[in-house]
């Protein structure tokens, strides 16, 4: 054990896969063609053929067996490419739930990320286009299956929202630990997508200021221009670590682990919820210079840095506020009253 | 990847928290901020006499660089003057690197030992961010180089027993050419003097005055003429050294406050508190990287430690000043002041974060070289 910053082989072997099929698979056009529902049949498709849906299943379980950090780092190839597939909400349901259908991707699995009010689960991320829910009803985790909308709302990010009903065909998969845990993996996927998010649109702007010219030179010569993006690369960095980290934390069992007067933390639950807040600060203000830095053609829909400013909210905002999960950091750290 | 630290930085890292632990006392740290000089002799000694500093310096050298990391890293997160033994492990680091077995026989057994205290000879009031601006002269006179000029900013000058000084020896040479650096003795040195600088963070920095200054070509350090090249030398091995970890003691500072003031349970302070942890820990991650990477070279090790800093810096400035807002009107408060909130560690705090955006590299600069050599845009000089 040595500190290392570098993938592994098998890590690199993900990365390199991955990064491949989502580049290849997965241009603006499929992310276009996915609007305004926000899912692309087509792309589920492939990913299917590849078995990407059951790969974050143990084997015993009949999966993948991948680790958090290897599904980090499908979660940050997907969200380079705003790929309009649950991939982090079905792994997530997925593992409480290995059904069958799931793992091979014959059925969609959603989660529902707030408790079931009045037997509905309200806007959940994936729910227009699930064939399973897993959510909290009372004090139950339970995935349910039930007929998908195929349709939701108008949205921010085009994402497949809607309200899912708790009546349906119906197992017991846990309880509210359970549904904890997997809020934890949900929320350091999440974040990992949003980094490669965020890393993808830097790399989308910087290319824009090279290239467009103003005054005679380019406006990437401009230092305003060069430090307002400088500023976006170490927290973009520090997102696809800090998930990593969690993602690491969580694959080497560690918990508690926690001194806070030292700054050493190992928690997965506080290093998921640093690295969501982290993550979706750092998208949201990467993506606002990114479209800033295009001039008026940043809130033209022809561009498609617009795509990334609209999901780089829309993705965490499900939650609710990001900047809950300090307070939630604080809750983990200083446990009220005590 | 791996986020642990190996067991020998573990093991490292207990050693250095069991000797703070031992040495240090709150008076200490207290003379150090009344008399604005931010170094812990007994400290430095005893870092010294347990191998401590050597190993930090070695790993700056030749080993890995987290562990000269791990020592900074528990200084800052303790909260106690580290400028002087960071100074130090850097210049011997330097000597080290460049200098001749006769230099290293003289000048390491002092800055190892934690006995002796080094400082920078560098900036000048008219060449700060443009360093190759300099105009402190030096010139040869038989075997002896004469110096004439004013360095600024030359902290711990009034207490150093070595000064790393930058020179123009050729004028005529083309820009980055034509310098020469000497680590010379600064105490009894006829010709050197200084005048203090008291600055908002409460440190004292020294403008430093050079009056026909006569040295040795013994302490020439690097080649003569080419004192850029050891300039670049001092540049990589700071990249190793990363102190960033001001958080640390803020998070701390801001929990005490909260629970002295009956305000823990406050929300907006709970938010702010978490806000540190997390930041904190972005941090870190950036700065173990920075060092990892310059060990490592390869993508983004050239801006890796302008992308800490420049992160490190800000955040620092902007959560002191959230966590004042909060505490006000006892945040005002100095150190020792009756009722000050955390003890006037708060106001130090904000204080202490005004000059880190500038020293060791601008932001600006910082940002310079992110753009151009991490994203590759057009050089806007």
């Amino acid at each position: 054990m040595a500190f290392d910053l570098a993938l592994d082989q098998s890590q690199e072997a993900v990365a390199d896969v991955f990064g491949r099929f989502f580049e290849q698979e997965c241009p603006p056009s499929v992310v276009r063609e996915a609007e305004p529902l926000g899912f692309s049949a087509p792309l589920w498709a492939k990913l299917r053929e590849l078995g990407a849906p059951g790969i974050g299943v143990a084997e015993a379980d009949g999966g993948g067996g991948a680790s958090m950090v290897d599904l980090s780092i499908v979660a940050g190839a997907a969200g380079r490419t705003l790929a309009p597939v649950p991939f982090v909400d079905h792994v997530v349901a997925s593992r409480v739930w290995p059904d069958a259908t799931l793992l091979e991707g014959d059925a969609i699995a959603a989660l529902a990320l707030r408790p079931a009010i009045d037997r509905v689960w309200r806007m959940v991320p994936a729910g227009a286009v699930a064939d399973v829910v897993v959510g909290l009803d009372g004090d139950e985790l339970v995935a349910v299956r039930n007929d998908a909308p195929r349709t939701g709302p108008r949205n921010h990010a085009d994402m497949p929202i809607a309200d899912r009903p708790t009546a349906g065909d119906r197992a017991v998969v846990g309880d509210r630990e359970t549904f904890a845990r997997s809020l934890v993996e949900w929320k350091l996927l999440q974040a990992a997508q949003l980094a490669g998010l965020a890393a993808r649109a830097l790399e989308i702007v910087t290319q824009y200021v090279k290239d467009r010219t103003q005054f005679g030179r380019p406006v990437g010569g401009f230092q305003a221009v060069q430090h307002g993006l400088a500023d976006c690369v170490g927290p973009v960095e520090g997102s696809r670590l800090l998930a990593a980290k969690a993602a690491w934390a969580l694959d080497e069992g560690l918990h508690g682990a926690l001194d806070v007067a030292h700054n050493d933390v190992e928690d997965p639950a506080a290093l998921a919820a640093m690295a969501f807040a982290f993550a979706a600060e750092t998208a949201a203000f990467t993506t606002k210079k990114a479209v800033q830095y295009h001039g008026s053609y940043g809130v033209s829909l022809e561009y498609d840095i617009q795509l990334y400013f609209r999901r780089s909210r829309g993705w965490p905002l499900v939650l609710g506020d990001p900047a809950h999960q300090h307070r939630e950091l604080a809750d983990i750290f200083w446990p009220a009253g005590a | 990847m791996d986020f642990s630290l190996r067991p020998e930085s573990i093991a490292l890292r207990d050693k250095v928290r069991a000797v703070i632990a031992e040495v240090v006392t709150p008076e200490m740290v207290h003379e150090a901020h009344a008399a604005g000089t931010d170094s812990c002799p007994a400290l430095a000694r005893e870092f010294g006499r347990r191998g401590i500093i050597e190993r930090a310096v070695n790993s700056l050298v030749d080993g890995d660089a987290i562990d000269c990391w791990v020592l900074m890293y528990e200084m800052h997160a303790a909260g106690i003057p580290q400028d002087s033994i960071s100074q130090g492990t850097v210049t011997a680091a330097i000597v080290r690197r460049a200098g001749t077995p006769e230099q290293q026989a003289l000048m390491l057994p002092g800055l190892l030992s934690g006995e002796a205290i080094a400082c920078f000879g560098l900036t000048e009031p008219d060449a700060g961010s443009d360093l190759a601006a300099i105009k402190t002269r030096a010139e040869l006179d038989g075997d002896t180089w004469v110096v004439n000029g004013t360095k600024m900013w030359t902290t711990m000058a009034h207490v150093a027993d070595w000064v790393l000084l930058l020179t123009r020896s050729d004028p005529s040479a083309a820009r980055y050419e034509g310098y020469t650096m000497f680590l010379f003795p600064a105490k009894d040195t006829p010709g050197f003097s200084f005048d203090p600088i008291w600055t908002v963070s409460t440190e004292r920095s020294n403008a430093t005055y050079y009056d026909d200054v006569r040295i040795g070509r013994e302490y020439v350090l690097g080649e003569e003429h080419q004192g850029w090249r050891t300039l670049g030398v001092m540049l990589g091995v700071e990249r190793g050294v990363g102190n960033t970890a001001f958080g640390v003691p803020l998070l701390r500072r801001a929990l005490d406050w909260a629970n002295a003031a009956g305000r823990i349970d406050d929300p907006e302070v709970r938010g702010l508190l978490g806000r540190i942890a997390a930041e904190n820990e972005v941090t870190k991650l950036l700065t173990q990287r920075a060092i990892w990477l310059s060990r490592k070279g390869g993508p983004g090790a050239a801006t890796a430690g302008s992308e800490a800093k420049v992160f490190s810096t800000d955040h620092y400035q902007q959560l002191a000043g959230a966590l004042q807002a909060l505490a006000a009107p006892e945040s005002l408060l100095g150190l020792d002041e009756p009722g000050a909130a955390a003890g006037g560690w708060i106001d130090y705090d904000v204080r202490h974060s005004v000059p880190q955006t500038i020293q060791g590299g601008t932001s600006e600069i910082n940002r310079n070289n992110i753009a151009e050599r991490g994203l590759g845009l057009p050089r806007a000089r």
